[in-house]
């Protein structure tokens, strides 16, 4: 789309798996709030679900101005095709100028689809959005080249400006009980939900598998950690912190832990509240994973390891000495 | 079946090292190869082609040395290779690329599955298979960990995803893009290789495909990077060894705690 329609709003596509709200959209919408203030434009967040476990209102406390539901029973599983021509659909009836929504499996998917057809551009991943304050024009940085450098991308021409952006980029705020905004249901006629994909289920993993982007506190162990009963000791203490458990490819390798785990250059990239690297020496491909954490704790015996170099805490020594020690001194805080 | 592959050639991340200085990657006399997932990715149509017959054309966009790339693919057991190069392709982002992708696509088709990674190591941006399929205009699927046919014109796909494995069937033909649980790539086969030597692989340019030059390369991109940077992670390494772990245990307790992580109640 050229840049003829009237400088719009933003649109945050909120996402619903399984009935619930991903907390992306509370983060979403409070900074495209942040953004919409600096270029006098109004927030509209998008839902699309079969049934929601929160009052859709809730968003307007973040910043929304208006939430936008649609509500049908067969939305109710993830359908790229159909959340893509929904969206498609949206955009080009309200016209907004920037389109954002979560860099999650399900963002990732939707996001291309509907900007290839509306031949507009796209910036995966993002880590940092503001306005320029000159041309008002939204700039999009991204990590690249596993997170070595940063590359900031703009789209001069073509409208609506859209991005994915890495969930727990932004602080979540408190929610504002004052702002007045507005919800509206959608009932959209029945060829949106015409399909060539049919959802046929989701099988959920849980426990040790919850995504370990979604956490708070990740516990990573690489090739220091010998053997695979030797994990038990991550698990015990990723526990302890309400935390998930990662690993270094060497430890993937090894087959000490399923490849789900593994953060770095062809792993995941996480960037939770504070990291533990245990046993890991921190290759430039593990850090590449793990280098946005908030807090990086290292655990190593060899105080050359580079691991210490980006670790805000170092711990230089045997890690089957360190860790147990850190399990009991978590425990008697706890008082169990 | 007729598959295509859509292959990308990326700076080799073996030889990644760091420029201490600036704290960037070296790039310079730094090695080439195909993007890992894209080795599923055609490891995957070499074992449909296997137990379903067809044939399997890769395609790769990029310089001239790319061609390399399509010959490995050869070498690997691909039946053809589209090698679509030319200077005015340059500089194209994720939409100018699927442009000129799918047009290649079409140009050599009709292709019952288009077969992408699920993302590239230097862009990271997994848009390029979801843009080409709705340019072609077929179903699709990403994150995709297992294909199954079934009789008639369907697949069943899993697609690993975040809190578990989804299944979806899409009619075919379809456009799927792979992670690296799909498969375990193979080695490059005798008769390939020999293939791989012989093959004359003329490069496709801007004219042969037919596209507009305001479709393509720069001038078809709608996104502009206007600035790189180092991203300046400030850190004060504070390192505790011997006599001082108890006291660094005791720092970290104290962060932690500072931090609003006390971790889950009642846990033993
Ligand atoms: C294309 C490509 C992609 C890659 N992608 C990734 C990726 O996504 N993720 C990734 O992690 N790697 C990746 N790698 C691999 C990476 O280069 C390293 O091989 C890997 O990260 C090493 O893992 P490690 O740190 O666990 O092992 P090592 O480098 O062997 O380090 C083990 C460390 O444990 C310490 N140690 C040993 N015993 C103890 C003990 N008892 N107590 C305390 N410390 C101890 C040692 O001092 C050492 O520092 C990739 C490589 C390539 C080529
Ligand atoms: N220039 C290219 N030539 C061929 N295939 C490509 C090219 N760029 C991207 N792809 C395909 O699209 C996938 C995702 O790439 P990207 O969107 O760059 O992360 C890759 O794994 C390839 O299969």
């Amino acid at each position: 789309m050229r840049r003829d329609s009237p400088s719009g709003g933003i649109l945050v596509l909120g996402e619903i798996r399984s009935g619930r709200l991903h907390p992306a959209a509370l983060e979403l919408t409070a900074k495209a709030r942040l953004l919409a203030d600096d270029m006098g434009a109004e927030v509209s967040t998008l839902l699309l679900f079969s049934e929601i476990d929160v009052d859709p209102e809730t968003l307007i406390g973040y910043g929304a101005d208006s939430v936008i539901c649609v509500r049908d029973r067969r939305l109710g599983l993830f359908d790229q095709e159909v959340q893509s021509r929904i969206l498609y659909r949206i955009i080009r009836d309200t016209r907004p100028g920037i389109v954002l929504a979560p860099a999650t499996t399900s963002g990732r998917s939707i996001m291309p689809a509907v900007a290839a057809k509306l031949r507009t551009g796209l910036t995966a991943d993002c880590t940092g959005l503001d306005i320029d304050p000159e041309t008002k024009q939204l700039l999009q940085t991204r990590p690249a080249i596993g997170g070595n450098i940063m590359a900031t991308i703009r789209t001069p021409e073509h409208r609506p400006q859209m991005a994915t952006v890495r969930p727990r980029t932004f602080a979540i705020p408190a929610s504002d009980p004052n702002r007045a905004g507005s919800v509206k249901e959608l009932t959209l006629p029945d060829h949106c939900f015409e399909s060539r994909v049919v959802p046929l289920g989701l099988e959920r993993s849980d426990g040790d598998d919850v995504n370990i982007q979604d956490r708070d506190v990740v516990v990573s162990g690489g090739k220091g950690m010998k053997k695979q009963e030797n994990f038990v000791l991550l698990r015990d203490l990723a526990e302890l912190l309400d935390g998930g458990v990662g690993a270094s490819r060497a430890a993937v390798d090894n087959k000490w832990i399923p490849y789900s785990h593994q953060v770095g250059l062809s792993g995941k990239v996480v960037a939770p509240k504070v990291y533990f690297a245990v046993g890991i020496s921190g290759t430039v491909q593990h850090l590449a994973g793990m280098q946005t954490s908030g807090m990086i704790v290292a655990i190593n015996k060899d105080p050359e390891a580079p691991i210490f170099k980006v670790a805000d805490i170092g711990l230089c020594g045997d890690l089957f000495d360190i860790v147990p020690r850190l399990i009991e001194v978590l425990r008697g805080r706890k008082g169990v | 079946m007729k598959i295509a592959v859509l292959i990308k050639q990326v700076p080799d991340s073996d030889d990644v090292r760091m420029d201490e200085a600036t704290g960037t990657m070296v790039r310079e006399g730094v090695g080439t190869m195909i993007n890992p997932l894209d080795l599923h990715a055609l490891q995957e149509a070499l074992k449909i082609r296997s137990s379903r017959g067809g044939e399997v054309t890769a395609i790769s966009m990029g310089p001239p040395q790319a061609e390399t790339a399509l010959r490995e693919a050869l070498a690997l057991g691909a039946d053809e290779a589209v090698f679509l190069s030319d200077p005015r392709f340059a500089a194209s982002d994720t939409w100018a690329t699927a442009r000129t992708l799918s047009e290649a696509i079409e140009a050599t088709g009709p292709y019952d599955l288009v077969i992408a990674g699920e993302k590239a190591t230097d862009g990271e941006t997994g848009q390029v298979g979801p843009e080409v399929a709705v340019m072609l205009d077929v179903p699709f699927s990403t994150y995709v960990s297992g294909i199954e046919f079934e009789s008639g014109n369907s697949l069943v796909v899993s697609r690993t995803v975040e809190d578990g494995i989804e299944r979806q069937r899409l009619s075919i033909p379809c456009l799927l893009t792979v992670l690296r649980d799909i498969n375990e790539p193979t080695m490059p086969t005798l008769s390939g290789k020999r293939a791989a030597r012989r093959a004359d692989l003329p490069a496709w340019d801007l004219d042969r495909l037919g596209l507009s030059p305001e479709e393509i390369g720069l001038k078809g991109s709608p996104t502009r990077v206007v600035r790189i940077f180092h991203p300046q992670i400030t850190r004060s390494p504070r390192l505790f060894k011997g006599n001082d772990i108890e006291r660094g245990i005791a720092e970290l307790l104290t962060e932690l705690e500072g931090l609003g992580i006390t971790g889950r109640e009642g846990v033993s």
